[in-house]
């Protein structure tokens, strides 16, 4: 103890002796302190002094040179969401920074934790239209949860702290910082890191209030019929054992939101599926059913309620949220419990009484029994002789018995793998929900490994999604990182083309897109892979990819022209849903 | 919910960049603010934003907590008309010689509360503070007398039952604040909030 004590206070003092070191060796400082491992970049102009300093911690950071600024950010996203550590990007100013834009975006619609650091002119040329000079602050300030422009090298260790600080505290998000090259280059006495814990001007959540907790428990309690739906918040609040202990409890079926997804272990028994236009029949039915609906870190996005005027009415809402802002956005909440779900979970499980609901629950049953006859049958083992996406799917679930990392991108895949892909852990399901980016999977997938070293991680995306950031292929090639790669290839952009269908009297217009040999391509980074057709060759394949010691890229042609249903139309409410 | 002016109270930390941040949460929904002064507050080295707009309450309110949720505001209030005391200065430039010519101008200026701040030979300019509706009404009256130049400041307010922001930010400072800090309407005032 006492040892401890004095190396304490010798690592105190060491830190505190001041050297005088360069703005861009403050920056990778900070970020050893804040415990970054990983950092997912691409140098330039603007950002080399930071670089330069890197050259000196390339032993302790690992940084991933993408091809590609926006692969850098989805990389970093899928990282954050594995690991549940904060996602690092580098990037230089100019086009550098804008192609973070879209990851920003994204980031920011799914309470993703980033730090972006970019590179900026001199802070004299600033507004000169100097070369790769881009007004970065005010291009990502609807974008990001905070951002911040470093001109002066004695800012960066408290602005980074702060940036730390901000992205993962309460509702996470991304942060950007961008440091003009002055300021990277800059010498200046350094004294040492200190985080951050406060900002007297944000409060990333609240002291609980009990009477809301009792409120809460009081309508749950009377409740006939109540209906549980969560979200991302589960997860990000790290509360998937007080969710259970609460569910459990009480009894109640519990649905997702596609970033829920995983946090409950698919196959509980409470788990009654997916929430939303392409979710399943049952939950969205008896959304409009239930008398309570108490919605747990999720934000009633429009793809989940359908038309808001149709959702839910007869209910009573509960809803915990850590952002205030989402209570009362969309639907009206009769009780607002307003905290982290860590600790509002446990307050409220304490207060309600041990039920269980055989009859509600049987009536989700009964939804399931419905769905499986009109599509999950076909879908998972299909007469046709075309393969569907989801045996697909069912097949990789065999195999990987639900403990794999799925990351899908957006499209009809994407709708299929989180209906049917099994999952036994939490921070499984990578994808893109809010903002519904193509091309994400392919570079959140190379980061999700990052993320989670020991696991295995599958990539299932489009064969148009894929081709928007194929070019993560050389990341994979240089890094050596294993991602398997499941290409699901119906030869079109098959979400839109499936609402042309039904709703644009199949007029396809400009869905019909083409595709390199995919295989070709994939042996070109030198990663191995094959292409099937065939339902006999489908479980070998797969087994092969998942067995291969590196990347491995399947191709999958599936049929043309199928479609993902359930659905609930736009513009309808969510009892509206559409079996075929 | 019909629409009327609202009055937004900001108060942030002085950031470069957070006008922006806050002026894009208006924008980003189409909706027009009609004035938006900044300034110092009560409390040094804390801003005041005061911005009015015209809307309903649930979207004031709505937009009351997207600013609130700013990293850099620490507060933000909405207040109608009935519940602040607000002021907005306008200058008026008229042609000197019609006032010294006729008497009857400088009498109507009287009745307006104006007065002079500036007289020189060409032309003089005069100030008035009010509400709208008595700032625009001396327009009228002057421009059949050659107003050549009229501005009008924003509004800024006074929220009535405010007790000022001083004992708020040593709350705001403290790491564990008091309940009053993190107060939220629709937890404080529960009654009034749900009752639709």
């Amino acid at each position: 103890m006492e040892i401890l004590t004095a190396q304490q206070s010798s690592t105190e003092t060491s830190s505190s002796v001041e050297r005088t070191i360069s703005g861009g060796e403050a920056l990778l400082d900070a970020l050893l302190h804040e415990g970054v491992s990983t950092i997912f970049g691409y140098p330039g102009g603007a950002i080399m002094p930071i670089y330069d300093s890197l050259y000196d911690y390339r032993d302790r950071l690992n940084h991933i040179l993408v091809r590609h600024e926006q692969g850098a950010i989805h990389a970093a996203q899928g990282y954050a969401r594995t690991s549940g550590d904060v996602g690092v990007v580098f990037a230089t100013s100019g086009p550098g920074a804008t192609n973070l834009v879209t990851g920003l975006a994204d980031a920011q619609i799914d309470s993703t934790p980033l730090v972006c650091i970019t590179g900026q002119v001199f802070a004299h040329l600033l507004g000169t239209d100097a070369f790769q000079e881009t007004d970065v602050i005010n291009i990502t300030t609807p974008i990001t949860k905070w951002n911040y422009q470093v001109t002066d090298a004695t800012e960066i260790p408290s602005v980074i702290a702060k940036a730390f600080y901000i992205a993962k505290s309460g509702r996470p998000g991304p942060v950007v910082i961008d440091i003009t090259k002055n300021a990277q280059l800059q010498k200046f006495s350094y004294s040492g890191y200190t985080p951050c814990d406060h900002i007297r001007s944000y409060r990333p959540k609240p002291v609980v209030r009990k009477d809301y907790i009792e409120k809460a428990a009081a309508l749950i309690n009377g409740a006939k019929k109540p209906f549980v739906i969560f979200g991302q918040g589960v997860i990000l609040g790290e509360a998937e054992m007080e969710f259970r202990s609460f569910i459990e409890k009480g009894g109640f079926p519990a649905a997702w939101t596609i970033l829920g997804l995983s946090a409950l272990p698919t196959d509980h028994p409470q788990n009654v599926g997916m929430l939303g236009m392409h979710g399943n029949y049952g939950p969205n039915l008896l959304t409009n059913e239930c008398d309570v609906l108490i919605a747990i870190g999720m934000r009633f996005d429009d793809r989940v309620t359908g038309r808001l005027d149709k959702y839910a009415k007869q209910a009573k809402v509960v809803h915990l949220d850590i952002d205030p802002s989402e209570i009362d956005k969309n639907v009206k909440a009769e009780v607002p419990v307003w905290g982290d779900c860590k600790e509002t979970l446990p307050l409220l499980t304490a207060l309600i009484n041990k039920r269980t609901f055989p009859e509600w629950l049987k009536e989700f049953q009964d939804c399931h029994i419905q769905e499986v006859e009109t599509v999950i049958q076909d879908e998972l083992n299909p007469k046709s002789a075309v393969l569907t996406m989801g045996e697909v799917i069912r097949e990789l679930n065999e195999l990987t018995l639900g403990d794999a990392v799925i990351v899908t991108d957006v499209g009809q895949h994407q709708m299929v793998a989180c209906r049917y892909a099994k999952f036994n852990n939490t921070r499984s399901n990578v994808t893109s929900g809010g903002l519904g980016t193509m091309g994400f999977a392919l570079p959140a997938a190379i980061g999700a490994k990052f993320g989670a070293l020991d696991r295995t991680v599958v990539a299932i995306i489009g064969d148009g999604g894929f081709q928007m950031t194929l070019q993560e292929l050389g990341t994979i090639m240089q890094t050596g990182i294993q991602v398997k790669i499941i290409i699901l290839n119906n030869h079109f952009l098959g979400m839109v083309r499936q609402w042309q269908q039904l709703f644009h009297e199949k007029r396809y217009s400009f869905v019909n897109i083409e595709s390199p040999d995919f295989v070709q391509v994939a042996k070109g980074y030198h990663i191995h892979g094959a292409s099937v057709s065939e339902r006999k060759d489908l479980r070998s394949a797969i087994s092969k990819m998942l067995e291969h010691d590196g990347s491995y890229l399947l191709e999958v042609h599936v049929g043309k022209e199928n479609n993902v249903f359930p659905m609930v139309p736009q513009g309808c409410g969510v009892a509206e849903i559409r079996l075929k | 919910m019909s629409k009327q002016e609202f009055t937004i109270t900001v108060y942030t930390e002085n950031q470069v960049g957070l006008l922006n941040r806050i002026a894009i949460i208006f924008s980003r929904r189409k909706i027009n603010i009609e004035s938006l002064n900044t300034s110092p507050s009560e409390v040094p080295s804390i801003h005041r934003f005061s911005i009015l707009i015209h809307e309903t309450e649930e979207v004031v309110r709505k937009l009351a907590r997207q600013i609130e949720k700013q990293v850099d505001v620490l507060k933000a209030y909405y207040n109608t008309n009935e519940e602040i005391v607000w002021q907005e200065l306008a200058l008026y430039k008229v042609p000197t010689e019609i006032i010294t010519e006729k008497v009857k101008v400088e009498r109507l200026l009287r009745e307006h509360g104006a007065r002079a701040i500036v007289i020189r030979k060409d032309y003089t300019i005069f100030e008035t503070t009010g509400h709208r509706e008595e700032t625009d009404k001396l327009i009228k009256v002057l421009e059949p007398y050659g107003l050549i130049e009229f501005v009008r400041s924003a509004r800024v307010a006074i929220i009535k039952d405010s007790a000022g922001f001083h004992s708020k930010l040593r709350e705001f400072e403290r790491k564990e604040p008091a309940e009053e800090v993190i107060e939220n309407e629709f937890l404080d005032k529960q009654d009034e909030v749900f009752t639709m």
